[in-house]
């Protein structure tokens, strides 16, 4: 759990649940290279996964090119006040971290 | 005598238990990331990309919408949405064209999940940027131009 919580939103508005997440993460390419010209190795979110009561609403698969510290939001009917919103994202160095949220 | 060889016997097998140990470790995350489609993502060109993904050569459609800016300013957070009416979206990605390789995100809907994400991604230059959205069983694309200022992946 190296990495900072992540931010996330949820709200339901006529039967519709907005989910907006905001993650923590560097999402580095392995292009670029540092002040002396070595190349910064790829490290990136590969897998992240939204749950509404143990369902899964959402599973995404990243590519190095989200940018950093990504933003993500989608929709999906159902969900009601104070229920919860788990996300978990995995990254290529096999570090995970899970957030949740109510929706309100 | 006997004490030795007991000795060696223990930590032989403490030392045989934490090679399991080290290969469940190793194992685990190359198994998780097994999920991930790699062929797709280290694909360079679009054709290669849509391969990968099963696409073939998805049809032009008008019900699938990409959302962003007609230009933009920093390459490095350029914001895209992709929006369908189509029925039944299982899939969504977000392809950009002349990016290292092609393929930026791609999102699997369960049901009840609108086809409708927002999310930020990287583009090196001007591009055009695709939306492939899986519908029925079926591929459908749609395209826009977002025309980069300040590449993304400068050092």
């Amino acid at each position: 759990m190296a990495a900072n919580p992540m931010k996330i939103r949820a709200n339901n508005k006529d039967g519709v649940t907005e989910v907006k997440v905001l993650i923590s993460h560097e999402m580095e390419t392995g292009q670029r290279k540092d002040a002396s010209g070595a190349i910064v190795p790829a490290w990136f979110i590969t897998d992240l996964t939204a749950k509404h009561n143990d369902r899964l609403v959402l599973g995404a698969e990243f590519g190095t090119a989200v940018s950093k510290n990504p933003y993500l939001a989608f929709r999906f009917k159902g969900g009601a006040k104070g229920d919860k919103i788990v996300v978990s994202w995995k990254d290529n160095k096999g570090e995970t971290r899970t957030d949740e949220a109510a929706i309100a | 005598m006997n004490n030795q060889r007991r000795t060696v016997l223990k930590s032989g097998s403490g030392a045989a238990l934490l090679g399991i140990l080290a290969a469940a470790g190793i194992i685990k995350p190359g198994m998780a990331l097994a999920e991930w489609n790699k062929a797709a993502f280290e694909a360079k060109s679009m054709a290669d990309t849509l391969k990968a993904l099963g696409a073939g050569s998805p049809a032009d459609s008008k019900d699938v919408q990409v959302t962003g800016p007609d230009i933009a300013e920093n390459g490095a957070v350029v914001p895209v949405g992709v929006s369908s009416t189509l029925p039944n979206v299982t899939m969504v990605a977000i392809l950009i064209e002349k990016n290292p390789n092609a393929l930026a995100a791609s999102f699997t809907l369960p049901e009840g999940t609108e086809a409708n994400v927002q999310t930020r991604v990287k583009m090196g230059q001007t591009s055009n940027v695709y939306a492939l959205v899986k519908s029925d069983g079926k591929f459908f694309m749609a395209t826009k131009e977002i025309k980069v200022t300040l590449g993304g992946c400068g050092g």
